[in-house]
């Protein structure tokens, strides 16, 4: 008996150790990207990074702003987003209130494995496909600019934002609904004052989800946003977010060298954001769960 | 909390006791509610069908890049292709490294994350933690999701290639991507085990079982399918992503099969990215492309259909 | 139709898919009463008071014969506006359901699907209701704070007041006590008692005893049908039909 018990004590904790895996390599990518980025601003003050326009990694006398980038992404994601909440909070209406039961169906699981596209495909499909025909019909210089990496991004978050949605206000009481109807109100008018409105901030974690999936986002972008590491002053001009200045750049940056720890110093930066976003998500849910009574 | 003056309320406190409805002066006159029938019923249509263009422009786009890919990957795609290594500077020949790469990446994948996966969903669910151990590991879990695939790829970059010494290899690359996936298995791992009644826990304990064994021989077979699910959704995972495999397993050419763990290999996602931007001859490597992702969206989308359609049956097994 | 009966049903017959539901149901809803329908569970009453608000409607696969009309005028007819007869009839709910908005959007929301702008008569309005529905002394210093943190009670009557907001011309209860604790029983019931000198009401109830309580007329259903219907105290002091003697005798229920 008491080998069994000892035995039972072994295995749960040898699972209570597994289980924080996850939290454990959270901790270890923190402090790798810290132990590889720190060293760049002992060459770059913080603000310098931050805030100068400058990006020239690998001129002799190199400069490591990362102004440009970082608006490269913030254009790209906005545009993004531009595309992908209406579409997909709007699928996710029609899904959950006005498709029947047949057309749900169909709809919800193809829904869930157009999610499942890889990037690759669609940053090669804005590159060969979307890009010449911008290109031709807007009388571009060229293709590959923010606006086509804004529209392929938008349209590959569609699927997620969708169905993130959709959970979101699958959540929402039938009896609200039911009570709008009775004071004579019409489908229409439940949907968006009522049902809309109450799955407010389970949509808003959606969304947050989103900006922070579109803005980690690198091989679309890396292939169709042009990789001009310039600050952008119309969406048809090419950019280069921080995402593809990793995934160009690594290749040529010597391991060491002060090249290398910048682009860690980007991952850093990168990191952060979306750590801020998914914490932000997280707070939204939690109210969200609360406001409707499931959780106290 | 603003004090609502209207006219039956001059400032006067009138009210102690209850309100009873004749006391309200009876209403005189016409309605004031506008008879606006109809025009709720155009509002209602005209939003019915935005909300339709919705769905239907998004159904547009999504099918129009799966049929450009047929259109211009179905030309190229011949059992040679799929079967014989790429010649004559990747103008030519097939992309079998690269299926096998990307096989083995995958596999390497899932090994290294489901025991890990797999433990911590069952320690979350079966061994029900304190609040502080569940909060954190679910915090832990969340963070994780979210971070980008390319810090991913620094991450083994500076822990598996350098650190650890494997090198650009396929040990490397699917330790990095094992732990993409990590979280995407552990969810789809509790839910399963979520989903096996308490009643088949408490039968087996009764009769003197302890938690392992009820959880060896009772709970995980009975939520194997939706494990296997979560395993499958991740296997697409894994053989799409592109950017942690970029500095940690992937070589444009490799000039033999992978004969060890610490061997480079050829991918498919990265094949496509190699040849659109490194290759030299567009024309036929722009094909080999085509080719190479119509190639990777069929395995993706046969994986994924698969899995949605295990997961269809267990719901409404399950109800 | 003013012999004093503001709604009839006539034949009806209603469905489930295939499986019947309600058989031949008749009966008269007379103005400015109360009318209870009482009956063991599954036998039709919730289905019954659903068809009068047409909230059936939402049920798939769901079948209709015979007719029900509001002032002589059948209100399934294709001509009718379902959003127009679902405000002249309005519907309080077993559960209580508030929206997750403040106590005065709740009821300001009836206000505005039906088409009132002007801000001071919504103001009006949402005072009226709530004292009409005896919430007003309990909230009238919270009238901003969320409906969901009132008591089961309180978000009951304010589910009233809501309903009243829209002026309806007939309120359908569907076991609206079902929930609630017996003091908040009885102060709807009070309640109701009240209300019924301006309204038709029409009660869906499980309790025998709220029903010889409040109502001037009973409808017994059973299995579907509608056995008997009279007035209250005579139903329950000399049932014609001996299931209806069988269920206020308690024998089944």
């Amino acid at each position: 008996m008491k080998i069994f018990l000892s035995k039972e004590r072994v295995y749960a904790a040898v699972f209570a150790v597994l289980a924080f895996a996850c939290l454990f390599f959270l901790a270890g990518i923190t402090l790798v990207l810290f132990k590889e980025g720190l060293p760049l601003f002992g060459k770059v003050g913080l603000g310098d990074f931050l805030f100068g326009s400058r990006w020239y990694p690998t001129h002799e006398d190199a400069e490591y702003g990362i102004l440009s980038l970082l608006t490269g992404s913030l254009w790209v994601t906005a545009g993004a987003m531009l595309v992908c909440l209406p579409l997909g909070i709007g699928s996710a209406l029609y899904i959950n209130e006005i498709a029947g039961d047949r057309q749900k169906a169909v709809l919800k699981p193809l829904v869930e494995i157009l999610a499942g596209i890889p990037s690759i495909v669609f940053g090669f499909f804005g590159m060969v496909v979307v890009a010449p025909f911008l290109q031709r019909l807007l009388h571009l210089p060229t293709g590959l600019c923010a606006f086509t990496a804004s529209l392929i991004l938008g349209i590959m978050a569609v699927p997620t934002i969708c169905s993130l949605s959709e959970d979101a206000l699958s959540y929402v009481p039938a009896s609200y609904r039911e009570a709008s109807l009775a004071l004579g109100a019409t489908r229409w008018e439940t949907l968006i004052k009522v049902v809309l409105p109450a799955a407010g901030s389970g949509i808003s974690t959606a969304a947050i989800l989103g900006i922070s999936r579109i803005m980690g986002e690198t091989m679309t972008v890396l292939m169709v946003s042009g990789g001009a590491a310039i600050i952008p002053h119309s969406f048809f001009q090419p950019v280069r977010p921080l995402t593809s200045t990793i995934a160009a750049e690594m290749g040529e940056a010597a391991v060491g060298s002060m090249h290398y720890h910048a682009l860690f110093a980007i991952a850093l930066v990168l990191f952060t954001l979306t750590f801020i976003f998914n914490i932000a998500a997280e707070i939204l849910s939690r109210r969200y769960r609360i406001k409707l009574g499931l959780q106290r | 909390m603003k004090r609502v003056k209207t006219a039956l309320n001059d400032g006067h406190d009138l009210f102690n006791g209850g309100y009873s409805v004749r006391e309200v002066p009876p209403r005189s006159g016409a309605s004031p509610f506008s008879k606006a029938g109809w025009n709720k019923q155009a509002a209602q249509k005209a939003g019915f069908f935005l909300l339709f263009m919705c769905i239907f422009l998004t159904l547009l786009f999504l099918g129009s890049i799966v049929y450009f890919i047929f259109a211009g990957g179905g030309k190229v795609l011949t059992w040679g292709f799929l079967t014989q290594w790429p010649r004559n500077a990747m103008t030519e020949g097939g992309i079998f490294p690269a299926l096998l790469g990307t096989f083995y990446l995958t596999l390497g994948a899932i090994i290294a994350a489901l025991p890990l996966g797999l433990a911590c969903a069952v320690y979350l669910c079966e061994y029900t933690p304190g609040n502080f151990a569940l909060n954190a590991i679910r915090i832990g879990i969340n963070n994780l999701a979210g971070v980008p695939s390319v810090v991913f790829g620094l991450f083994g970059l500076a822990v598996f290639v350098k650190f650890f010494g494997f090198g650009v290899s396929v040990l490397s690359g699917s330790l990095t991507l094992g732990i993409l996936i990590l979280p995407g298995i552990i969810s789809a791992s509790q839910e399963a085990l979520i989903a096996v009644p308490n009643s088949l826990r408490e039968a087996s304990l009764a009769l003197g079982a302890t938690r392992w064994q009820t959880i060896k021989k009772i709970v995980l077979p009975q939520a194997l399918p939706g494990i296997l699910t979560g395993v499958i959704l991740s296997v697409g995972r894994a053989a799409g992503e592109t950017a942690p495999i970029l500095f940690t397993a992937a070589a444009f050419y490799t000039r033999k099969y992978p004969d060890s763990p610490f061997s480079e290999v050829m991918a498919l996602p990265y094949h496509i990215y190699a040849l659109m931007t490194e290759g030299t001859h567009p024309r036929q490597q722009t094909a080999i492309a085509y080719g190479s992702a119509l190639v990777l969206l069929i395995l993706v989308l046969f994986i994924s259909g698969a899995a949605v359609f295990i997961r269809q049956r267990q719901r409404s097994i399950n109800g | 139709m003013d012999n004093g009966i503001r709604m009839r049903a006539e034949g009806v017959n209603f469905y489930y898919g295939s499986r019947p539901a309600l058989k031949d149901v008749s009966l008269d809803i007379h103005r400015s009463q109360v009318t209870s329908i009482i009956g063991p569970s599954g036998c039709g009453k919730s289905t019954f008071i659903r068809l009068l608000n047409r909230m059936n409607d939402l049920v798939p696969k769901s079948r209709l014969e015979g007719r029900i009309l509001l002032d002589g005028e059948d209100i399934h007819a294709p001509e009718t506006d379902v959003v127009e007869i679902r405000r002249r009839v309005g519907m309080v709910f077993q559960k209580p359901n508030p929206f997750p908005k403040s106590i005065y959007e709740n009821i300001k929301y009836g206000l505005e699907i039906n088409g009132l702008r002007d801000k001071s008569l919504i103001e009006q309005r949402v005072v009226e209701s709530l004292k009409k529905a005896a919430l007003w002394d309990e909230v009238k210093g919270r009238l901003y704070e969320s409906a969901l943190r009132l008591s089961g009670g309180q978000q009951q009557r304010l589910c009233i007041a809501r309903c009243l907001a829209v002026e309806p011309e007939v309120i359908l209860f569907d076991e609206p006590c079902a929930s609630l604790d017996p003091i908040s029983t009885s102060r709807i019931e009070e309640l109701l008692m009240e209300l019924k000198r301006d309204y038709t009401i029409v009660i869906v109830t499980h309790n025998m005893q709220q029903a010889a309580r409040v109502s001037g007329n009973t409808a017994f259903f059973l299995l579907g049908e509608m056995v008997e219907f009279g007035r209250t105290q005579d139903i329950f002091t000399k049932p014609r039909d001996p299931r209806t003697e069988a269920y206020i005798t308690g024998r089944f229920g």
